[in-house]
């Protein structure tokens, strides 16, 4: 009986430990967020800050303006989210429900795209993008976004649909209603557990996605978090505390969004791994 | 019924807009880039002809070949540091241990972070004057280093956060996967006297095996691609000591302005994944358990 209590005790020693490995570099960055450079300078790199200087938070959010790539941050992945869970929505509900020849090609054709590494695609989107006259815009980066974002989320809906009962959409077309009718009306409210669980994938993907952000967006207006923080470590390099403060703005909404809803996020990645 | 669901116009309603979409963002650009691997183009004069030589010129270019071997290191790196040790913690937190929750989110979220925070995350700890992990060395009396200016420390240095940040991930896939195994099958193990570590060896790791599969991919796949965390930290350098094929081929097409070549190096880095993907797929053949 001792030698399983030990075992037990070793044994969350070694999830404690491991956890601390997890969540210190957090801590770490949190506390050098507030510390200024003489803090840091003589000495106290790692631990908890002497003095709280919030001014940091305030010189990253309007003179570095992450307040404004923040926002559009926000903007272009909401964005993003709407689209791609309508557009998945819409073409799962067609290759899941309906019964069209086409479909034998339509399946697999987006199914090949969870395959597809976004460096495949890098070189001719730019050039699209300039040819186009869309590079540094919202829409280089939206439209893209949207595309690789639909693979995934329409794999996703193809199994929720498939487990879905008919009756409802069946009493539906009895009653009258059309085709389009029931689908805005009766299935999109039924599948909305299973966007949320698209939405948070298509959500994290987006937000902390890096190589097109850095190569289709240039200048201020336009630029997201990851790009603005790129842009940022030239002017900030030695400014730790404002640049720590950056990083935290660029991390607190999905850590937020984490801690709120972290049984979806979890089963959401889960899922999006297993099925793909 | 049959009528409604059968009907071709609508079918193609619903189709339409996300098939555009994908079209001309996700295949035309992959043909494109195919095309353009054949050819000698600075982006901005003729394009000429040259038919394989882009690929061939990749064999004698020794950044590329140390560039390859790099991310395959990666990826033996990402098995060993990623999925022991999220073996590991998977079967220890299935099996009901108190604070399973707790433990759970907190290791997945590393996850979450955006590579450009984890990578300016630990450009501060690796920094050789003010560091995190300098202050621990010298702590001790020993001497710090330039952790990402050194030929010698810059791959261990660049490559330790990517396995680190994802243990979470694949330890949170096997660990659905074991839980998705019937406790009955855990019971009748332990009437017939099995201890833990039978259990996990001869019951658990044989059923997931098709789990492990899929983490397997993940890892090695994802190494394969590896991006953003170099381009963070080094940018491929110094002397491409940390050069995987993906910051190579932004470096060929942003700063070389080698439009041809680069391309080549995009379809080197999507055939080396497909064909991983296969072998993974070969070798660890498992049927797909039903319970």
């Amino acid at each position: 009986m001792n030698k399983i209590k030990l075992t037990k005790v070793l044994l969350h020693i070694l999830l404690i430990a491991f956890a601390i490995v997890q969540i210190y570099p957090l801590l770490f960055l949190a506390f050098f967020s507030l510390k200024d450079n003489n803090e840091i300078y003589s000495g106290n790199v790692m631990g908890i800050p002497r003095e709280f200087h919030w001014s940091n938070y305030q010189n990253a959010l309007f003179n570095a303006n992450v307040g404004h790539y923040l926002l559009n941050s926000i903007l272009v992945t909401a964005i993003v989210i709407m689209i791609s869970d309508i557009l998945a929505c819409m073409v799962s509900y067609a290759i899941a429900r309906m019964r069209v020849n086409a479909n034998r090609f339509i399946k697999p054709f987006f199914s090949i795209g969870l395959m597809i590494p976004l460096h495949a695609v890098l070189l001719p989107v730019f050039i699209m993008l300039r040819n186009l006259k869309m590079l540094d815009t919202y829409q280089a980066i939206i439209v893209p976004y949207i595309a690789f974002a639909l693979p995934m989320a329409i794999f996703f809906m193809i199994g929720f649909f498939q487990v879905l009962p008919l009756e409802l959409e069946e009493s539906a077309f009895l009653d009258g209603c059309g085709i389009f009718r029931t689908f805005f009306s009766i299935v999109l409210p039924l599948v909305k557990p299973a966007l949320a669980t698209i939405s948070i994938f298509t959500f994290l993907s987006t937000w902390n996605e890096m190589m097109f952000a850095i190569t289709f967006i240039n200048s201020e207006k336009y630029r997201t978090l990851t790009v603005g923080i790129m842009q940022m470590v030239g002017q900030y390099t030695t400014d730790w505390g404002t640049m720590g403060a950056g990083l935290v703005v660029a991390t607190l909404p999905t850590v937020v969004i984490y801690l709120l809803f972290s049984n979806q996020v979890q089963s959401g990645m889960v899922a999006g791994a297993v099925k793909g | 019924m049959q009528k409604m669901l059968g009907n071709k116009k609508a079918y193609w309603i619903f189709v339409f807009p996300a098939l555009v979409i994908y079209l001309v963002m996700a295949f035309v650009p992959i043909a494109m880039s195919g095309y353009y691997s054949t050819m000698q183009w600075d982006g901005i004069g003729a394009k000429i002809f040259i038919g394989m030589e882009n690929y061939i010129n990749l064999l004698k270019n020794d950044a590329f070949l140390t560039s390859a071997r790099n991310s395959l290191i990666l990826a033996v790196a990402s098995i060993v540091g990623q999925l022991i040790p999220a073996l590991f913690f998977a079967l220890v937190l299935a099996r009901n241990i108190r604070g399973e929750k707790v433990y759970r989110t907190i290791y997945f979220i590393p996850v979450l972070l955006s590579t450009v925070v984890i990578g300016q995350l630990f450009l501060k700890i690796y920094n050789p004057d003010y560091g995190a992990l300098n202050a621990i060395l010298k702590s001790f009396g020993w001497q710090g280093q330039d952790w990402l200016g050194d030929k010698r420390f810059v791959l261990a240095a660049s490559f330790f956060p990517i396995v680190w940040q994802y243990i979470g991930y694949h330890m949170l896939i096997l660990y659905t996967g074991i839980k998705s195994v019937p406790a009955e099958i855990y019971e009748a193990a332990q009437i017939d006297g099995a201890n833990e570590r039978q259990m996990a060896f001869h019951v658990t790791i044989p059923l997931i095996k098709s789990t492990m599969k899929v983490s397997l991919t993940f890892a090695v796949i994802g190494s394969l691609k590896l991006f953003d965390l170099i381009w963070v930290l080094t940018k491929g350098g110094p002397l491409h000591a940390s050069e995987v094929p993906s910051t190579l081929m932004y470096n060929s097409i942003f700063t070389r302005m080698e439009y041809g070549a680069g391309s080549a190096m995009a379809i080197f880095i999507v055939l080396e994944c497909f064909i991983f993907y296969f072998l993974i797929e070969k070798f660890f053949q498992v049927e797909n358990m039903t319970y």
